[in-house]
């Protein structure tokens, strides 16, 4: 399979191209911060995402999605990235349909997404940094559990539909294995959300779970082999995050060099100074070798090959550093009017960060490649 | 079955009985690597015995027609073939300035007379080309150069000096840039092959910071070149160099994947060892290899897209380029942190344990990496006003 978008996923890419440009561009998220959005998207427009069908491309097409897969999904979310878009795509659509799939769970939950109904939250970090690590507990109750702990940086989940959950059933904290997933309606009682305003505007929840009581059949998958539908659910998260990190350093660097060719300083362009044509190309190497990285990853993922593990870390690593560069760039280039307010460029910046942390920055990803080689 | 999975069957099966085993282990040294040439005496009998089974399926140059020597595979078979190599690891049976670089200029601009009689002998490895484009006063800014082709009839009398010729003395022809009209720049420049042992021609090997000498300068006396040598236009000569120095960054850029990260890892074990977590016992240079090997294996991806593009003629032309910069640059990288995991074992210079300064030979060459083929600065203008289009 070459390594560039076949023509089906072109034209899928122009359609969600303009789709996402015209219903949802930057302004849209300048409107939602300005008018203090409580929600932190548009739901409205979540529906249209379902219409598009774009909700359902990674849910087979007998549950009456596309069936498409991870290069398809990572083509809407580049656009989402390009424009900033509040969405809940990524939790929904990737990572809850990749942790879902194929388990008695999928067809209580599929139909929502689908139609654009149910919004699901990612309940996953206990801490300030995203590890693989399980330590929230669920106790055996009756034919169900009892879930306590603490949870953060969920998005969304503050208004999700279904929360999926990850707890210990067995075992002790270093633990991979003794890890179960939980599909957790949002209204369960003893469950609090405590929504957080982010820096890119974007809202994120603190969750307590005090005894939440679940039913049996709330568990994904199986019980303490959670860590299969787990792994399923960070492989599509961080590859889905990458190329959404991808479309935000894309849309950056295309402000950056917009700007570049119009901005006039000692009566030249801006952009024919040779020390910022070398910081512009530079940029766009590492974006394009960022790309390939996404691609690849989202390729391997679609041919369930096993070399795909490597390929998502190196991608979101590659993402973020490629990404975080971008944005650094794009602020300096503009000078002073990239540091205003009223000028899109910080919202690329402010966007870029909270992805960078999202399943795991550069850091962990780099890390993660060298334990998997050994060193 | 498909057609592709017949041919992977039937290819897998070829090499498996055709690769001499010492070929199937990696490169440690510059002897290890096959040029061809008119002298084939340095060639050991595995070395002969690859090239020839592989030229003679045309497999030197898979995608080149077979009428000139090529194996007459589709874009979907050559990455096929390089697939079921690289699984074996099979060694490259030839490394050519020809194949990379002035192959792929002929097929676009020769005569079939020109392919005919110079493309079946550089896929055989029969001629070692080198390439006569930097001079003196012409490094980065190319069109600058003197070197002079005077018309006398039915052929050129060449005088002049390039420098930077790589292996210019161990070439049997060169490919070459002359100026066949002073009144113009870039407009007055012409293509020419020559053959290197024509009267006139001399060289002298550079000494590099490495020790090594690959590179010469080279003299050319009242050359005589026939007209029939020059391929293009007349003084369109511009034309081709460009359409060259694009495989030529396309193939240095592919020194970014050279060897991995493993030799790597290996090094920086061997010296550092690991802690009780078994991991690398320096947890900075851990962390530096660790981001070095992100960045090699996205530019793996990268390679590996920009060739399907290229196959696909969906490559932006510019895009060696960048190809060019971020591989040669990754490569110093690389090199750097050799030295660094190999310690003071890495600085030893003739000793036996040191392969006689293998690490900190190979790590100066590095260096000419981002200098060579256009330097890195020129790649990144390049990449400024023909992709992202900025002024002037």
């Amino acid at each position: 399979m070459p390594l560039f978008l076949n023509d089906e996923q072109t034209m899928l890419r122009d359609t969600a191209r303009d789709f996402v440009g015209e219903n949802a561009p930057v302004a849209n998220l300048r409107r939602l911060r300005d008018s203090d959005d409580a929600t932190g998207f548009d739901r409205a427009l979540w529906k249209q995402f379902a219409e598009m069908g774009f909700t359902g491309i990674l849910i087979g097409e007998d549950a009456g999605g596309l069936g498409l897969g991870h290069v398809e999904a990572g083509v809407v979310l580049e656009e989402i990235g390009r424009n900033l878009s509040p969405s809940p795509f990524l939790s929904t659509a990737v990572a809850a349909v990749a942790a879902l799939d194929g388990t008695a769970q999928a067809e209580r939950w599929f139909p929502g997404i689908l139609s654009g109904e149910t919004v699901a939250a990612l309940a996953i970090d206990e801490g300030p940094k995203h590890r693989d690590g399980v330590t929230m507990r669920a106790e055996r109750a009756g034919n169900g559990f009892r879930l306590s702990g603490a949870k953060q940086f969920v998005t969304h989940g503050h208004v999700a539909d279904l929360l999926i959950v990850a707890a210990r059933t067995a075992g002790s904290d270093a633990d991979a294995e003794g890890v179960t997933l939980f599909a957790v309606p949002a209204d369960a009682a003893g469950l609090t959300a405590t929504p957080e305003r982010l820096a890119d505007s974007s809202i994120a929840a603190r969750l307590t779970f005090e005894g939440v009581a679940v039913d049996g059949d709330a568990v994904i998958g199986e019980v303490d082999a959670g860590r299969a539908p787990l792994d399923r659910l960070l492989r599509a998260g961080r590859t889905g995050a990458s190329a959404e990190l991808l479309g935000v350093g894309g849309g950056a660097m295309d402000l950056t060099v917009g700007y570049l060719k119009q901005r006039k300083q000692f009566g030249a362009l801006i952009g024919s100074f040779q020390a910022l044509q070398h910081r512009a190309a530079h940029l766009y190497a590492e974006l394009e070798v960022a790309r390939a990285a996404v691609l690849k990853a989202q390729q391997l993922l679609d041919a369930e090959d096993a070399a795909a593990d490597q390929a998502v870390s190196v991608a979101k690593a590659m993402t973020g550093l490629a990404t975080t560069l971008s944005v650094q760039e794009g602020v300096q280039m503009h000078g002073g009017i990239g540091m205003t307010d009223e000028y899109d460029i910080g919202f690329f910046m402010k966007r870029a960060r909270v992805l960078a942390e999202m399943f795991g920055d550069a850091n962990f990803h780099a890390d993660r490649v060298a334990r998997g080689r050994g060193y | 079955m498909s057609d592709l999975d017949t041919f992977r069957e039937e290819t897998r099966a070829w090499l498996e009985a055709n690769c001499p085993p010492e070929m199937r282990a990696p490169i440690v040294s510059e002897k290890d690597v096959v040029w061809g040439g008119r002298d084939q005496s340095r060639l050991t009998a595995p070395q002969k015995t690859w090239l020839d089974r592989m030229a003679a399926r045309g497999w030197t140059v898979p995608d080149w027609p077979k009428k000139y020597g090529g194996g007459g595979l589709s874009a979907a078979e050559t990455k096929l073939l390089r697939e079921e190599m690289a699984r074996i690891k099979a060694r490259s049976p030839l490394n050519s300035f020809g194949i990379s670089m002035l192959g792929p200029a002929l097929l676009k601009y020769g005569t079939e007379a020109q392919k005919l009689e110079h493309l079946p002998k550089i896929a055989r490895g029969e001629i070692r080309w080198c390439q006569g484009y930097s001079e003196p006063n012409a490094g980065s800014d190319l069109a600058s150069l003197a070197t002079s082709a005077e018309d006398a009839g039915d052929h050129f009398i060449v005088n002049g000096q390039k420098v930077w010729t790589s292996y210019a003395d161990q070439a049997d022809w060169i490919f070459c840039l002359v100026r066949t009209d002073k009144t113009t720049k870039q407009g007055g420049i012409s293509f020419v092959l020559f053959d290197m042992a024509s009267p006139g021609v001399s060289t002298k090997p550079i000494l590099l910071i490495s020790g090594y000498s690959p590179f010469c300068e080279t003299f050319f006396d009242d050359v005589k070149v026939p007209k029939a040598n020059l391929v293009g236009d007349l003084n369109k000569g511009w034309d081709v160099a460009k359409y060259l120095l694009g495989h030529e960054r396309e193939m240095i850029s592919g020194m970014g994947l050279s060897g991995g990260g493993d030799a790597l890892v290996e090094g920086a074990l061997a010296t550092v060892g690991v802690d009780a977590e078994g991991r690398l016992a320096d947890p900075l240079l851990r962390a530096q290899i660790a981001l070095y090997e992100v960045r090699a294996l996205a530019f793996a991806a990268q390679s590996e897209r920009f060739i399907d593009e290229l196959k696909a003629g969906q490559a932006h032309p510019a895009q060696p380029s960048m190809m060019k910069y971020y591989g040669t640059e990754l490569n110093k990288a690389r090199h750097e942190l050799s030295m660094a995991a190999g310690g003071s074992d890495a600085v030893e210079w003739e000793s036996e344990r040191s392969g006689g300064g293998r690490a900190a030979r190979a790590w100066l060459r590095t260096k000419a990496n981002s200098i060579e083929g256009g330097t890195s600065e020129i790649q990144l203008n390049i990449v400024a006003k023909r992709i992202l289009e900025l002024p002037g």
